[in-house]
């Protein structure tokens, strides 16, 4: 199955050895999109090498690029000033819901569901001409600047983020009424692709995958990063951990980062958008391992300074290719039918698999 | 002498050049319905999903089906390099020649039909409609790719499954007139005065999911599902070859839709056509066509272009013309014997029409189906309900003879028959529910078996 296959979320992939149609063993082939990203790292300046990792997890270009900004503030010793920390946060839970929305849409259209899609595309679209105002982009933003933000919220920020917070909740209802308790929807999700928590925990696996297993584990409560300390919210996690709790986990996540969002916006505080850092980033010689709970799980980066521009090395601990370790034991004895959902229910971004 | 020989003659014609010409007629103008079937789809699944559909070719895309032909029509025709050129040639035309052949048995109304008067009508389409799936078996083997050959094995296992429910459903609905004879049976519900969708339900009920599942439509469009298996039977097919299949597809929806309506939902019949108060709804087709020519008046201001106006002027002038059409036999006595057929025909296809706007709601709502829940639903829940019914229906319709109930009287018979099929349809589902649940659902099961 793949590389070209029409539910393999771009380029993966996937040799099956069937029985029929029952699953007996599985393969990913990965590296299709292989650019040498940590490579290209040790070639550019800090402040260069921001743009890329955008580039890695293309729908969620704002949270990759928060986890490298604080990580190199955390070499550098440096530090967001409020009003930055706020702003990130708003975006980049805008971001996680924009990235669960294409995963719904797309995790929906691979189970047969054609409508979802479209409707997601509308509410993911408010959010992209969100990012657009505010930066310029709509896909690879390249949001924020190490030390702070590039650039000031714009004059109608918060009315924006605020009417599609007041909206969304209506929407959400709407996915719900075409899928939760959807007779089909239950039969193709329920049981299908079960990982246990000890298994989860093996595998390394993180995100809303790691949560639908039962374990309570987000970063954003248990070392919390921007200003995510200020914000009440709550962690959803499922039982069994199979498809269809790590879809009524992905569900909950968006209506609480929409609460985020709500409370967020309602107290910016005013102040400088970027700290001290400097022109040219020199941080001293030493290492740094930061993750954040970006959409699809913990996105970590490993960052090694010899005390010159260029970073000397950079590991980036990618959600998806971690995730992506699960599908074997999840695919086993399932058919044929199932892999294309359990695919579309890791949440894999390629480019940030193969990087 | 001379005028027996004309009358003969006429008798010849009639006999022999009627039906030819009506099919070369089928053959050529179905292609075009199809087109605006598939037009109609888009434009129905862009507005269920915030969209606007096809927009660029012609006013509202109404040129659309044509643009979509032609670029059929000139593709590269692809033939893969290991397939077997013979069967992967035969495949498509085997397809679309069952599809369209079917038709040919349909009675549009009392006067429309190509094969006249066939007394096995209902066998006749029924049967010559299954052999379709000929074509998509031999397709799918001959074009020697896993996705084909493993479309071709889904359609055939499910077929053979949805068949079975869907002539037991047949079967109830038939016990009814006694009689296969298309005509007969649509007289039949004229006699009795009501359809036999109300004195059926289950057995409609059955069809209708039977139906969709046989036409490989969603949520039973697995042969196909573009997420599983590319494109199913049809992945090496394009083209020209891949129109076929497509033509034939969509044949079919209009052939399981007709063969509903002429069983169930009273075929060409107005609705409450025994009802004399009622005649007012006589009107009813000419003023839909009025008002929707009186729509297109309206939006003409709003068309961009000057040709799109003139468009939409000649689709109002059109539909004007057909709403006088309907509306001569009611009013004007000279017209008087056009009105079973005009009438006839726009009862027929708005009839069929809702029943294929179902199946496109359905394909826009709910997800597919896996293959296994869908090989059980059939043979654990339909098959078993449908047995289930024929046999209450004919316990009820001895009843009925034997209280001498008639028309709408039958209800009181078929009602409970129904309600006794619907628990039996809950029981199922309860010991189905259990067996599930002593079952380990992983368990290895061979569903091609069946």
């Amino acid at each position: 199955m793949g590389p070209q296959h029409p539910s393999t979320h771009g380029v993966l992939r996937v040799k099956l050895k069937l029985d029929g149609e029952r699953v007996i063993g599985s393969e990913c082939i990965i590296g299709y999109l292989h650019r040498g990203v940590e490579k290209i790292a040790e070639n550019r300046t800090y402040q260069q090498f921001a743009p890329y990792v955008d580039r890695m997890d293309y729908v969620a270009a704002v949270s990759s690029g928060l986890g490298y900004c604080e990580a190199v503030e955390k070499l550098l010793l440096a530090e967001a000033p409020p009003r930055a920390r706020v702003i990130r946060t708003i975006l980049t839970e805008l971001q996680r819901i924009a990235s669960h929305l294409l995963w719904l849409g797309t995790h929906a259209l691979d189970i047969g569901a054609l409508t979802p899609l479209f409707y997601c595309f509308r509410e993911r679209e408010e959010i992209l001409k969100i990012f657009e105002k505010y930066c310029g982009a709509r896909l690879t933003t390249h949001a924020f600047r190490i030390g702070g933000l590039q650039y000031e919220a714009y004059d109608t920020f918060e009315k924006d983020v605020e009417r599609f917070c007041k909206d969304f909740e209506s929407r959400i209802a709407e996915y719900e009424t075409l899928l939760t308790n959807n007779r089909i929807w239950i039969g193709r999700t329920k049981g299908v692709g079960i990982l246990t928590a000890a298994d989860a925990i093996a595998f390394g696996v993180t995100g809303p995958v790691l949560r639908a297993s039962g374990v309570k584990w987000d970063i954003r409560k248990a070392a919390p990063y921007a200003a995510y300390d200020q914000y009440k919210f709550e962690i959803p996690v499922g039982t069994t951990g199979d498809t269809y709790d790590r879809y009524l986990v992905r569900m909950e996540e968006m209506r609480q980062s929409r609460l985020i969002c709500l409370q967020a916006i309602e107290n910016i505080p005013s102040g400088p958008i970027l700290g001290k850092v400097g022109k040219v980033l020199k941080p001293p010689p030493g290492e740094v391992y930061h993750a954040i709970e970006a959409p699809k799980g913990e996105i970590g980066y490993y960052i090694v300074s010899d005390g010159t521009v260029m970073p000397y090395r950079v590991h980036i601990r990618p959600p998806s290719f971690i995730n992506l370790q699960a599908f074997d034991r999840m695919v086993r004895g399932h058919l044929v039918a199932d892999v294309v959902a359990i695919i579309g229910t890791i949440d894999i971004v390629l480019g940030e698999v193969d990087r | 002498m001379m005028e027996a020989l004309l009358h003969g003659t006429i008798d010849f014609l009639k006999l022999y050049w009627a039906p030819l010409l009506c099919g070369v007629a089928v053959v050529a103008v179905l292609p075009l319905i199809v087109g605006y079937i598939v037009l109609v789809e888009r434009k129905l699944m862009a507005d269920m999903q915030a969209r606007l559909g096809p927009m660029r070719v012609g006013p509202h895309g109404l040129l659309q089906p044509i643009a979509d032909a032609v670029k059929l029509l000139i593709k590269e025709d692809i033939i893969p390099d290991n397939a077997d050129k013979l069967v992967f040639w035969l495949a498509p035309v085997l397809s679309v020649g069952a599809a369209l052949l079917s038709l040919a048995g349909l009675a549009i109304g009392p006067a429309f039909q190509i094969a006249q008067d066939i007394n096995i009508g209902i066998l006749f389409v029924v049967g010559i409609s299954a052999l379709g799936i000929f074509g998509i078996v031999l397709g799918g083997w001959a074009s020697n790719s896993h996705y084909s050959l493993m479309g071709a094995l889904r359609s055939s296992a499910q077929l053979v499954s949805y068949e079975t429910a869907a002539g037991m459903a047949l079967v109830s609905a038939l016990l009814f007139t006694g009689t296969l004879n298309i005509k007969s049976i649509v007289e039949a519900q004229s006699k009795e005065g009501i359809w036999f969708v109300m004195l059926a339900p289950v057995a409609f009920f059955t069809y209708l999911v039977a139906s969709i599942a046989e036409t490989n439509r969603a949520p039973f469009d697995l042969p196909e599902a573009e997420s599983e298996l590319v494109a199913g039977y049809m992945t090496e097919f394009s083209g020209f070859r891949w129109s076929l299949y497509f033509l034939a597809e969509y044949a079919n929806m209009i052939v399981v839709a007709s063969v509903a309506t002429t069983l169930f939902l009273g075929g060409w019949l107005r609705p409450f056509a025994s009802v004399p108060w009622l005649n007012v709804l006589d009107f009813l087709p000419a003023l839909l066509m009025v008002a929707v020519a009186a729509y297109c008046v309206v939006r003409v201001p709003k068309q961009p272009t000057r040709v799109q106006q003139s468009f939409m002027m000649a689709v109002a002038g059109l539909c004007f013309v057909v709403g006088l059409a309907l509306v001569a036999p009611v009013v004007l006595p000279v017209a008087k014997p056009f009105y079973a057929g005009i009438h006839g025909g726009f009862w027929f296809i708005s009839k069929v029409s809702l029943y294929i706007y179902f199946f496109m709601w359905l394909r826009f709502t709910i997800p597919r189906y896996r293959f296994d829940q869908l090989m059980r639903l059939g043979w654990h829940f339909l098959i078993p309900l449908s047995i289930i019914n024929v046999l209450l229906v004919g316990v009820a319709l001895i009843a009925g003879s034997y209280f001498h109930l008639q028309g709408w009287g039958l209800l009181l018979v078929t009602t409970p028959a129904a309600v006794i099929t619907l628990v039996a349809a809950l029981l199922i589902l309860a010991v189905d529910k259990e067996r599930d649940a002593r079952h380990d659902p992983n368990a290895a099961s061979d569903f091609y078996a069946g």
